[in-house]
């Protein structure tokens, strides 16, 4: 084995030198990100650093202007529709809200990747829906419709659809929010359950400290287009870096200020600069 | 000189609209093969798009044929020329108001909902969703409701011509007393099938195309938002609209 492709075995996803603006905003600068095989790995940050964004460049929704996406040793950027197609066959991407069909019951969600990409006969296809259902717990909801089931249950069926056709590696774009603490619970689990007894890749995009300090073997956290650290949950709870501090304690202040930019407050009510 | 800037701007906008449409028409065509080997997903849109206008085409075609029996026979009867009825009411539906009316009925019916469906599944990330599913959104979501559009109007022509025929009957013969006989055998003299019968399924063919390409487009370009959509399907409506009356005078003009 060479060592690029060795390289390319221990790393799922290798992001090397990655820019990308949106108008004048850098939303990544160089940024490195490697992902390893098997593992759980969260990318963590404050809203709008762009941790979306970098699961949509994993994941080829969003091309980046600069620099290196690697996805199982192929480069994102440059794959036809055809081969990135045929690349998101082993992907799974769990949406922030599901994106269910919303006119289709939930057993006919779950089968339709396997209809859409399979010939495999109706009894087979039962089964398949069945099993991936169960492993979330919601075989017994298989006959509801996405606007009958709670944001939870609406997540888990979204998972069993993302898992229906076995893929490598499964992208969770903000897993917890909004869910109480029984759904986050379930969620949480099911992220470590799925990961370890199919053997995937598991990415999850959060600003949910403590969910993902339960779940992750590492973390990323991004900050400003950069990674600002990196490591296990224990590393990072021990980091000596006062923003890592501030963002993994939740501190109202420190050295992201509480208060966004903005002219003096005594000129402002005094009216002498303009609101 | 704002006055000549924003022209340009909007002949540019325009322009560029058009375009874009147009790469997405070809881009549908690309797919209608294979979205043909899929009859069950046309079949299912032909129902959603077609048959979910089906009353408001049997009534309006009723009644249009009703004013067109009413009007004409108050016109024709100045000139002692009642038994020309059923032509006029034939020929004008068959070539005009039949395509015309259907087509701009269907762009607020079934165009309107063709492009809330399928913005409001972008904005709910179905759309996106479909695609990490390594499922083409305009194969599996767009042509489909697209070739049942294109199927359904001349059909739908075709019904609202039959009843509009029907309501110019009821109102000239059984209300106003105008001879069976006459009715029927003017339309039966004068009819051409080939002048009359098929520049008008070729006018419903047109604006089956052209309507259901600015609905299905609009609606996969829809802003992902409540706003968005709303826009959308208001664009839907107007350009349908405007689309078919400026087809229908060229069509007229190369076909008569």
């Amino acid at each position: 084995m060479t060592t690029e492709e060795h390289k390319h075995s221990d790393n799922v996803v290798e992001i090397t030198g990655l820019k990308y603006r949106v108008g004048d905003k850098a939303i990544f600068d160089r940024l490195n990100i490697s992902i390893p095989r098997g593992k759980v790995t969260a990318i963590m940050g404050p809203s709008g650093t762009g941790k979306t964004t970098l699961l949509r460049v994993m994941t080829g929704q969003v091309l980046p202007d600069r620099g290196r996406v690697m996805v199982e040793g192929r480069n994102v950027a440059r794959l036809t529709t055809g081969e990135l197609y045929e690349l998101r066959t082993q992907m799974g991407f769990l949406f922030q809200n599901g994106a269910l069909f919303t006119d289709s019951t939930v057993y006919e969600n779950v089968a339709f990747p396997i209809r859409e990409h399979t010939r495999l006969p109706e009894a087979l296809i039962r089964h398949i829906v069945l099993m991936k259902l169960q492993a979330v717990g919601l075989r017994g909801a298989a006959a509801m419709m996405p606007t009958e089931l709670s944001g939870g249950m609406a997540r888990r069926v979204a998972l069993a659809r993302a898992i229906a056709m076995d893929p490598k590696i499964i992208f969770y774009d903000e897993p917890f929010v909004g869910l109480d603490p029984i759904s986050m619970g379930v969620i949480v689990r099911l992220i470590r359950v799925l990961n370890d007894s199919l053997g995937l890749t598991s990415i999850i995009v959060s600003h949910d400290v403590d969910e993902v300090n339960a779940v992750s073997d590492q973390s990323y956290l991004i900050s400003n287009g950069k990674v600002v650290a990196y490591g296990t949950p224990e590393e990072l709870e021990h980091n000596k870096s006062a923003w890592v501090r501030q963002f993994m304690k939740g501190l109202a202040d420190g050295p992201v200020p509480f208060h966004y930019p903005a002219p003096d407050y005594a000129s402002q009510l005094l009216g002498e600069v303009d609101t | 000189m704002r006055l000549l800037r924003e022209a340009y701007y909007i002949i540019l906008g325009f322009l560029q609209m058009l375009g874009a449409a147009g790469f997405f028409l070809a881009q549908m065509l690309r797919h209608v093969p294979k979205a043909l080997m899929r009859p069950r997903l046309i079949f299912q849109q032909v129902f959603n798009v077609g048959a979910m206008s089906l009353v408001l085409i049997l009534i309006a075609g009723l009644f249009v044929g009703m004013v067109m029996g009413l009007q004409g026979y108050n016109t024709l009867s100045k000139f002692a020329a009642t038994s020309a009825l059923g032509t006029l009411v034939a020929l004008s539906l068959l070539r005009e108001l039949g395509p015309v009316v259907t087509a701009l009925l269907f762009a607020g019916r079934a165009g309107t909902a063709l492009t809330s469906e399928i913005g409001l599944m972008r904005a709910t990330e179905q759309i996106a969703g479909m695609e990490m599913m390594a499922v083409d959104p305009v194969q599996r979501i767009v042509v489909p409701r697209f070739l049942a559009g294109v199927i359904s109007m001349p059909l739908l022509v075709g019904i609202f011509n039959a009843v509009g025929l029907l309501g110019g009957y009821l109102v000239g013969v059984v209300l106003m007393g105008v001879d069976a006989g006459a009715f029927w055998g003017q339309i039966h003299g004068t009819v051409d099938l080939h002048e009359d019968f098929w520049t008008g399924v070729i006018k419903s063919v047109v604006f089956g195309i052209a309507t259901t390409l600015v609905a299905v487009f609009e609606g996969y370009y829809a802003h992902p938002t409540a706003e968005g959509v709303s826009r959308a399907t208001t664009r839907t409506v107007v350009n349908s609209a405007l689309l078919v009356l400026a087809l229908d005078y060229l069509l007229t003009a190369f076909m008569f």
